[in-house]
Parts: structure tokens; sequence; C-alpha cells
């Protein structure tokens, strides 16, 4: 017997899937603002992206695509047991590439390829709240969030700058969303802040904090700075070296104990689809 | 010439008890008002209502605002009031922790109000972080320690600077010396003198200490039970004692 008869579709029921959607709707409605929803026990443990799952099954219809991705990779542990999770309670079709899927469910990374009109991103949060570790009190960063006090948040930037000389926050870097909300883009690199002004949907679910928020196509998305000192979405100053491409995020791989590394794409599926175009890379072909 | 604060018949009450009742004074631009009184007679309370903190079951507390004139702070809405807290007013406390970050920078406290108004250029605001630091005695080369590894009266002295970074007109003090040993309290009187004449501050100064007033204040007012039981210049009050309570606050000061 399958675990489709056992099951609702997509895993929770239709009435929870219903108190979800009205959260995704009022986050899009209000950008940046994170919605409480009552968040479910799921079958995995807080951390491994509950928020993002109960999203992505309140999204999902049986047309979809889907496609997980965790660092950017298919092939990581938390992105194969959220994809077999759904292709066992939902039976939806799963993919791998970018281009194919419907709904992306992703956790650090937006997909190198721009996504279009058609697709929903789903980023699994761990910390809904930017001001957290600035102002533990919730009753007062949730005032802070609805008197747009948001002078903290640059406390933050300047503590980097006075200890390290630069802006420090490299990932997770806070952006003000529509000119009124700062919003934890939950912990992508800050070299993909400027892509969130995107064509596709974005939700994003905190599981353990009980938070849903939402970025409506091409809203305006900016990541915070100083005059002096303007934000930079930084990356590894190399090439991929199995596809070569110089304009991707890359994972730096340590290769042996004599200082030996690589730098390869975060995006699997990128890379892939470059390599089969034919683009290489310095150590393309090579067993390391 | 207009009050910079005028407050009408202030009460709070603690269910039946009584915190403060129908306090009224003005206070001028550039003066300095001291309220003493023993523990529990309402002089914290008073002070957290006037500054937004509290809020009073009656009475008007009238602040001369920049842009629309005297407005009634305790019925206008709470951003501006917030506002209000960070630009036009300052709150020091007696306890430093209470009003500094204490995982934050002393250059960070200091910028955090020059921030909050949306100051944006970290050069800018690093320059009036060291400024300050150099106008309350702190050595400029600490700006990025934390306060956590400042004495009692540093952190003292980087609360001060940390409020009178925006320029505000009206500071709220709650015993500012308190809890500092003598020498120490001698100099933050000091630097809070000079501070107050030299940039024509109004200061509310509640203390039970009745040689800081004499220092500081210009007038005094004496409360017990939640009542102002007195009123006047400093020296008149202090030299000069009417009220039964202040003769007792008066004469129990002891004589070194």
């Amino acid at each position: 017997m399958s675990l489709m008869d056992d099951y609702n579709f997509a895993y929770l029921d239709e009435q929870t899937k219903r108190m979800i959607r009205r959260a995704i709707l009022k986050g899009l409605a209000v950008p940046g603002y994170q919605v409480p929803f009552a968040s479910r026990e799921m079958p995995m443990p807080y951390g491994w992206g509950t928020g993002g799952v109960q999203v992505s099954a309140a999204t999902l219809t049986p047309d979809d695509t889907l496609k997980v991705i965790d660092q950017g990779a298919d092939d990581t542990t938390n992105a194969v047991s959220i994809r077999k999770f759904f292709e066992r309670t939902a039976g939806v079709a799963t993919t791998e590439e970018t281009t194919e899927a419907s709904i992306i469910q992703t956790r650090h990374r937006i997909p190198e390829v721009d996504l279009t009109e058609d697709q929903v991103l789903v980023y699994q949060v761990p910390i809904p709240e930017p001001l957290r570790f600035l102002e533990p009190r919730e009753t007062e960063t949730r005032k802070m969030h609805s008197l747009e006090e948001y002078g903290l948040m640059h406390v933050k930037l300047y503590e980097d700058i006075s200890r390290h000389g630069n802006i420090s926050t490299a990932f997770a870097y806070p952006v003000m969303v529509n000119d009124r909300y700062v919003m934890d883009p939950s912990p992508i690199p800050k070299f993909d802040n400027p892509k969130m002004e995107m064509a596709a949907i974005q939700l994003f679910g905190a599981g353990r904090e009980q938070r849903i928020y939402a970025v409506p196509p091409w809203t305006k998305v900016v990541s915070l700075d100083f005059e002096d000192y303007p934000f930079e979405a930084s990356k590894a100053d190399h090439s991929c070296e199995l596809c070569g491409s110089d304009s991707s995020y890359l994972d730096e791989v340590i290769l042996d104990d004599a200082g030996n590394r690589m730098f390869v794409c975060s995006d699997t599926d990128y890379c892939r689809s470059r390599r089969e175009a034919g683009h290489q890379g310095r150590l393309a072909g090579e067993t390391v | 010439m207009t009050p910079l604060l005028q407050v009408r018949d202030v009460s709070k009450l603690y269910g039946g008890r009584i915190g403060c009742g129908d306090v009224s004074f003005d206070l001028y631009p550039g003066e300095v008002m001291g309220i003493v009184g023993e523990s529990g007679s309402g002089k914290s309370t008073l002070l957290n209502c006037l500054a937004g903190h509290l809020v009073p079951d009656s009475g008007q507390v009238i602040f001369d605002t920049r842009a629309d004139g005297p407005v009634d702070t305790v019925t206008m809405s709470e951003p501006a009031r917030r506002m209000l807290g960070r630009t036009d007013w300052a709150f020091v406390h007696q306890h430093a922790r209470e009003g500094l970050r204490m995982g934050v920078s002393a250059g960070g406290n200091i910028g955090e109000r020059l921030m909050a108004v949306g100051g944006r250029h970290y050069g800018n605001i690093r320059a009036s972080a060291q400024d300050w630091l150099g106008r309350v005695e702190i050595d400029a080369d600490r700006i990025d320690d934390r306060p956590s590894h400042f004495s009692g009266g540093m952190q003292q002295r980087l609360q001060i600077a940390r409020n009178l970074v925006t320029g505000p007109r009206l500071v709220f003090m709650d015993e500012p010396t308190g809890g500092l040993d003598v020498s120490v309290q001698a100099r933050l009187l000091d630097l809070l003198r000079g501070l107050v004449r030299e940039m024509g501050l109004s200061a509310l100064i509640v203390t039970h200490d009745l040689a800081v007033v004499r220092l500081l204040a210009d007038r005094l007012m004496v409360m017990k039970d939640g009542h102002v039981v007195e009123s006047g210049l400093t020296d008149q009050v202090l030299d000069d004692p009417q009220h039964a309570y202040t003769q007792l606050l008066v004469s129990s000061v002891l004589q070194v």
C-alpha cells in the first residue's frame, strides 16, 4: 500500500493548510512583516526546515514539480530527505533542474539561474527576527517593527566595521523590504541579496519560531549599509574549477592536509548544466 | 517665555496606593530642577510619568516641541513620544547597565541614537562618538571596548555621553550619582554641571542626596508620600526649610 493512502495530500490536513495559506497571503500583502502562525509538529527535528516544509506543503498542488536544495546542492542530507518526504506524502514530481521546478524549497541559497513568474521560492528560516541578538525582548522588537525604529540594526553594522574594518556580516545580511520592514533574508550569503528583487514569489517559513513572511515579485529589497561603507555582494575571488564560471557563488573544498583546495559552484544544478554545455574549469575531468 | 515643560496635576496610583498625587510645576529652558525625598516618596514614579515610561492616571505633561510648540506628551501618539525620547529627551538611569547596551562597544553605544535618527555615515558617527568620549573624559582609545570592561564611574559617564549626543533639550536623571564613591561622584557632578551650563540643558534630577541638588539644581521640590510638600529656590529651601519634613531631611544630613 502506498503512503499516499495513509496521509492527506502533502502530509498536513486541509484545515492546517488553510491556516498556513492565510498567513502566506497576509505575508504577501504586507511584504517583510512576520506573520505569526500555528506551526505544527513535523516528522523531523526543528532546525531541519520544519517551517519551509509547512509552507511548501500548503503551497503544493498535485501538478507541481518540486526541487529542494540545501546550501545550493540537491544531493545533501536535508535536501534528499525533504524531497523524499514530499515524494511519499504528496506524490508530486521532483526535479533537480531549477528551470523545471515550479516550487523550490531552499536552505541557505538562491539558485544561480534567474527564476520566473511561474516559480515559488520557499526559504527555511531558523531565526526570523533580525533584531533578536540586539534586543532579546520579543515585545520590544515587535514594537520596533511596528514603529519602524531600526537604528539598532545599524548599530550591529557599526560594530562590524569598528571591529573588522568592514561589514563582516556575510550571511543573513539584513534587508529593508518595500521601504518599510527590516527583514532577515534567512542565512543566505550576502552574495544572493541583490537577487531578491526577482520575478518569483519568495516565501519564508520559520517552524520553531512560528513565523511566516514573504516578498512578492519585484518588491524593492535594499541591503542596509552606511554611506561610506556601501553594501558589497562578495564571493570568493576565484572561478569554479569544474565548470569555469566566474560569476557564481563558490564553496571552498579542502582536498588534502597539504593546503590544496578547490573552489566549486555551490549550486550543483547550475554547475552540472554548464559542464553539460561544454564549459570546463581548471580541474574538470580530473579525479581528485 | 514659554516653559519647556509644564506639568499639571499629574497623578499615578498603584491600585489604592498613591504613587504621586497632583504634582504641578513649570520648568523653563536652561533650568535645573531637583526632586528630593525619601525612598518611596514617589519621585521616581513622577520622573517616569514625565519621561513617558509610565502612563499617569490623570494630568498633563506639556512639552514645548521644536516643531509644533507645546504638546501634551501623555496624549500624543506613541511613535511621536518615542521620537522625543531619542531626540529632545534624555534619560540617565541610576544603574548604567539599564541605560547602556552592555554587549555593544562604547562607540556603538554613543552612536545608537545618531543612527536611530537617521545617521548613515560611519565616519561621522565615529567622529561624534570620539568627540563625546573626550567630553565625558573617557580615553579615545577605549572607543571599541565594551562597557562591561568599564568602571562604574566610566559607565555612568558613557551613559551620559550616549544620551547627550543628539543634543537633547531636557534631561531626566534618576539618581545619577547613586552607587558611586565620593570622589567619582564629585567628578561626575562637576562634569554634569559643566555640560548643563555649556549646552543650556534643562534637567530634572531625582535624588536623595542633598549635596547633589545643592550643586546642580536651581530649584527644588521636596516630596513626601507622593505629594510635593515644599518647593522653591534650592538655597532657600535648604537653608530655611519651612515644612517639618524638609526640616527633618536637612537636619538628617551628616556633617563631616
